[in-house]
C-alpha cells in the first residue's frame, strides 16, 4: 500500500508550517499541482480527469503538465456528463482505482447528486464495508464577475448531511497541498471545494510529501473576546476584520475549520469554553448547512458557557444576482464582519 | 388487449446447431433457469407471512436473461444489477444462504441486513453490486470496465436493468462513455415492457431501444429474452468483443414480468394490463420451452426433471431454514462501515 507507507514515513506535526512568508512561496494552483505530482508518482492507481483538465488553462494551472508528464491513459478530458462520470469514478474506485475528478465549478455538481448522494456515499455502508470507493472531487467555487445564481453557488452545506461523505475546504495553499493528499489517500469518498478568491493567494508551501489531516481545524488567530469559526473566503475576510480591531483592544480566536466533515467538534469547544462568545462563518447559504449545525451543536452542548448570543454570517436566503450593481448587497465583507464583533466582542 | 406479444422465433432456429452445445451445459442452464424460478416462487409463499421485510422484484418469467447472459461469463467476470436482483445474482453463482438471510434482514445476509433485496452482493461470485435506483448502476458498471482497461485486467463487466432505465439521462451517459473509449462492457435491457404499471407506449415514442443504443455508436442487439440459447450466444459474442478489445454491446433482451412490479403475486386484475397478456407469454415460458427442446432431443427426460426439481426444493428448504434460524445484527452493527478506515 503505497499510501500506508507514505503516511507513516511522513507523520509529522503538519500544523506547524503557518507562517506565510518563511520557506519557498507558491501560488495555489501550483500547491495544487505539486500534490498531483507526488499523489501519482507515488501510486499509479491515481488518475486525473475532468472537462478541461488537459486544456491549456488547465483547470486555473492545478493540473497544467499532468498530460504530458503521465500520459493521456492517467490524465484526460471528460464529456460533460457529470452524473454518469460521477458514476464511472466510483465503479473505478470500487475496483480500486483512486480517480480525482476535477470541475470548474461546484453548481455543476448538482448534476451529479444521484451518484454522490444515492451511490458513492453509500456504497461502503451497504457492501457492509466489503468495498470502498476512494475518490476526490474537486470544484472552485465562483464569484463575482457575472457568476450569478448559477456559476457561483457553495454546495457544501447540501451536501453536509449525508453520511458517508467527508467535505473539504482549503483556504491557502499550505493547506490545498496537504489537504489533496490527505484526500487522495483517504478510502472514502471527499469532496475538496477551493474558493476563486482564496485561490489568489500565495503562501510558504514545503517541498515533498506531507499531509493536512482531514477533520482537523487550525487557531489562525489566537484570542480572549470572541471565536470566530468558519472556512474558505468568508474567514480570510474576518481575519483581516480582526487584525483591523486589534487596534481597539479586540481579540478574537479565530479557527479554520479546514474540514468541515468530519467535523472538529474539540477546536470549537475548547475556544468557546475560553472566550463565551462565538461568531460562526460561512462562504454559502447561512440557512441549513454549517453555520446552523455549529449553531446547534453550540445551543446543544456549549449553552453553559454562551455568554451572548450566537451570531452566524453567510449569504442570505437569496440565489446569487450576476450584475455586480446588486451582488455588492449581497455578499458580507470585511465591513459587515468587523462590525458584528464588534458587536460580539462588546456584548 | 394483447398490447406487446412474443415476438420471437423460438428453440427452432438453433436446431441444426445443438450438437455443438455438451449435454452437461444445456442441462445446467435449464437447472440454473428451475432454480431461479423455485427460489422466487418460494419466497413468493412465505412473502405472506410478514417475516421477509424487504420490498421483492420477482424476475419469474424472464429468468432465461440472467442464465443465459451470466453462462457466457466467468467468475473474475463482474456483474451489477438494478433493482430486479435475484435473477442475476444467482445465475452469477451468488450464494443463495446468504441471499435468503439478506432478504430475512439476518446479520449473516450477504451485506448484513444494511442493502435488502435491492442490494445484494457476492465478490468472491464476481456480483459486484446493485442500485435501487433505475439505471443507477450503469455508470459504475461502466466504471468498473474503465478500471479492468487501466489495470490491464481481462474482465468484462455486465451490467442488468429494465426498460426504464433507458429514460435515465446517466444511462445514455454511460453509453457515450464506453462507446468512446471502446470500454470492455456488457449493457444488459431486460425489457418486460412495464416500469411498475406504467406501459413502455406511455413512456417511450415507438424506436427499437436497441436501435436507440446503436445510434450512440455501440454494437446493439434486440434478442428473445425467453430463448436461453440466444440469449447466451448472444452474450458470448459479446464477452467475446469486450475481452478483445472490441468495446461495448448493447443487449435488449424482451421478455414478459409475469408478476407485479413489487410483492407476490400477479396485479393484472388492477387494471394496468390485461391478464390475458400475462397467460399469452406464459405459453413462451422460458423454462418449459427449453425443456421440451432438450425432451425432444433426448438430452432430458421427465425423471431426469423431477430429479432436479427435488435436489433444487432441498437446497431451497434449506436456504430459508438457514435464514430464518440466522441471528438478527445488534445495535453496535448499525455504526460499522460508514466510513473506511
Amino acid at each position: 500500500m503505497p499510501w500506508a507507507q507514505a503516511l507513516i514515513a511522513k507523520k509529522t506535526d503538519s500544523l506547524s508550517h503557518q507562517d506565510p512568508n518563511t520557506g519557498r512561496v507558491l501560488s495555489y494552483a501550483q500547491a495544487i499541482n505539486e500534490a498531483l505530482v507526488l499523489a501519482m508518482e507515488l501510486d499509479p492507481k491515481v488518475f486525473v480527469l475532468g472537462q478541461g483538465v488537459d486544456d491549456p488553462k488547465g483547470m486555473f494551472g492545478a493540473t497544467l503538465g499532468l498530460a504530458e508528464k503521465f500520459g493521456g491513459e492517467r490524465v484526460f478530458d471528460t464529456p460533460l456528463s457529470e452524473d454518469g462520470m460521477t458514476g464511472i469514478c466510483a465503479g473505478a474506485a470500487m475496483m480500486g482505482l483512486r480517480p480525482v475528478y476535477f470541475h470548474n465549478r461546484p453548481d455543476f455538481l448538482l448534476l451529479a447528486f444521484n451518484q454522490l448522494v444515492n451511490h458513492a456515499s453509500k456504497v461502503h455502508f451497504m457492501d457492509n464495508g466489503k468495498t470502498n470507493v476512494p475518490m476526490v472531487v474537486w470544484a472552485a467555487i465562483g464569484r463575482g464577475w457575472g457568476s450569478g445564481a448559477q456559476h457561483s453557488q457553495a454546495v457544501h452545506g447540501l451536501l453536509l448531511g449525508v453520511p458517508g461523505l467527508k467535505i473539504v475546504l482549503p483556504s491557502s495553499p499550505y493547506d490545498a497541498k496537504g489537504l489533496m493528499l490527505s484526500a487522495i489517500a483517504d478510502n472514502n469518498p471527499v469532496l475538496i471545494f477551493e474558493h476563486r478568491w482564496c485561490m489568489r493567494r500565495k503562501s510558504a508551501v514545503p517541498e515533498g510529501f506531507y499531509t493536512v489531516p482531514l477533520g482537523k481545524g487550525v487557531y489562525r488567530r489566537r484570542g480572549t473576546d470572541l471565536t470566530i469559526v468558519g472556512v474558505s473566503h468568508t474567514l480570510e475576510l474576518a481575519l483581516e476584520a480582526v487584525d483591523e480591531l486589534a487596534r481597539d483592544g479586540i481579540s478574537a480566536d479565530a479557527i479554520d475549520l479546514r474540514t468541515i466533515k468530519p467535523l472538529d467538534e474539540e477546536i470549537i469547544f475548547e475556544s468557546l469554553k475560553k472566550t463565551g462568545k462565538i461568531l460562526i462563518l460561512d462562504s454559502t447559504w447561512a440557512m441549513g448547512g454549517l453555520c446552523a449545525e455549529i449553531g446547534c451543536r453550540v445551543a446543544e452542548k456549549g449553552f453553559r458557557d454562551l455568554k451572548a448570543p450566537v451570531r452566524r454570517i453567510g449569504l442570505p436566503d437569496i440565489p446569487t444576482p450576476a450584475g455586480f450593481t446588486l451582488e455588492q448587497y449581497y455578499y458580507p465583507d470585511k465591513k459587515r464582519i468587523a462590525s458584528a464583533i464588534g458587536e460580539i466582542a462588546a456584548a | 388487449m394483447i398490447r406487446y406479444a412474443y415476438s420471437g422465433k423460438g428453440f427452432e432456429p438453433f436446431e441444426p446447431a445443438i450438437g455443438k452445445y455438451d449435454r452437461e451445459f444445456l442441462v445446467s442452464l435449464l437447472w440454473s433457469m428451475m432454480r431461479i424460478r423455485m427460489v422466487q416462487e418460494e419466497m413468493e409463499r412465505r412473502y405472506r407471512e410478514d417475516e421477509m421485510k424487504t420490498p421483492i422484484h420477482l424476475v419469474i418469467g424472464q429468468e432465461a436473461t440472467s442464465v443465459g447472459c451470466c453462462a457466457a461469463l466467468e467468475r473474475k467476470d463482474q456483474v451489477f444489477s438494478g433493482h430486479r436482483t435475484n435473477g442475476n445474482y444467482l445465475a452469477k453463482g451468488g450464494d443463495l444462504k446468504a441471499m435468503m438471510s439478506e432478504l430475512y434482514c439476518r446479520a449473516n445476509g450477504c451485506v448484513a441486513s444494511r442493502g435488502g433485496s435491492m442490494h445484494l452482493l457476492d465478490k468472491e461470485a464476481g456480483y459486484a453490486g446493485s442500485s435501487g435506483i433505475v439505471a443507477g448502476s450503469l455508470p459504475i458498471a461502466t466504471g468498473a470496465a474503465l478500471a479492468a482497461r487501466m489495470l490491464k485486467q481481462d474482465w468484462a463487466t455486465m451490467v442488468f436493468f429494465g426498460d426504464a432505465a433507458t429514460e435515465e439521462g446517466t444511462l445514455w451517459e454511460s453509453l457515450n462513455y464506453a462507446a468512446l473509449r471502446e470500454l470492455p462492457v456488457i449493457y444488459v435491457c431486460e425489457n418486460n415492457f412495464f416500469s411498475v404499471c406504467s406501459p413502455l407506449e406511455a413512456r417511450q415514442p415507438k424506436v427499437e431501444i436497441y436501435e436507440k443504443a446503436a445510434s450512440f455508436g455501440l454494437h446493439s442487439v434486440q434478442v428473445d429474452g425467453t430463448n436461453v440459447l440466444e440469449v447466451y450466444e448472444t452474450a458470448r459474442s459479446a464477452v467475446e468483443r469486450a475481452r478483445s478489445g472490441k468495446g461495448p454491446t448493447f443487449i435488449e433482451s424482451l421478455a414478459y414480468r409475469w408478476r407485479g412490479h413489487g410483492g407476490a403475486g400477479d396485479d393484472s386484475d388492477t387494471g394496468y394490463r390485461d391478464p390475458a397478456e400475462v397467460e399469452h407469454w406464459k405459453q413462451y415460458c422460458p423454462i418449459e420451452g427449453f425443456y421440451n427442446f432438450l425432451a425432444k432431443r433426448g438430452q432430458i427426460d421427465e425423471p431426469g426433471r423431477n430429479a432436479l426439481v427435488k435436489q433444487i426444493q432441498n437446497e431451497v428448504l434449506k436456504a430459508f431454514e438457514h435464514a430464518i434460524s440466522s441471528p438478527v445484527p445488534e445495535e453496535s452493527d448499525l455504526f460499522k462501515h460508514v466510513y473506511s478506515d
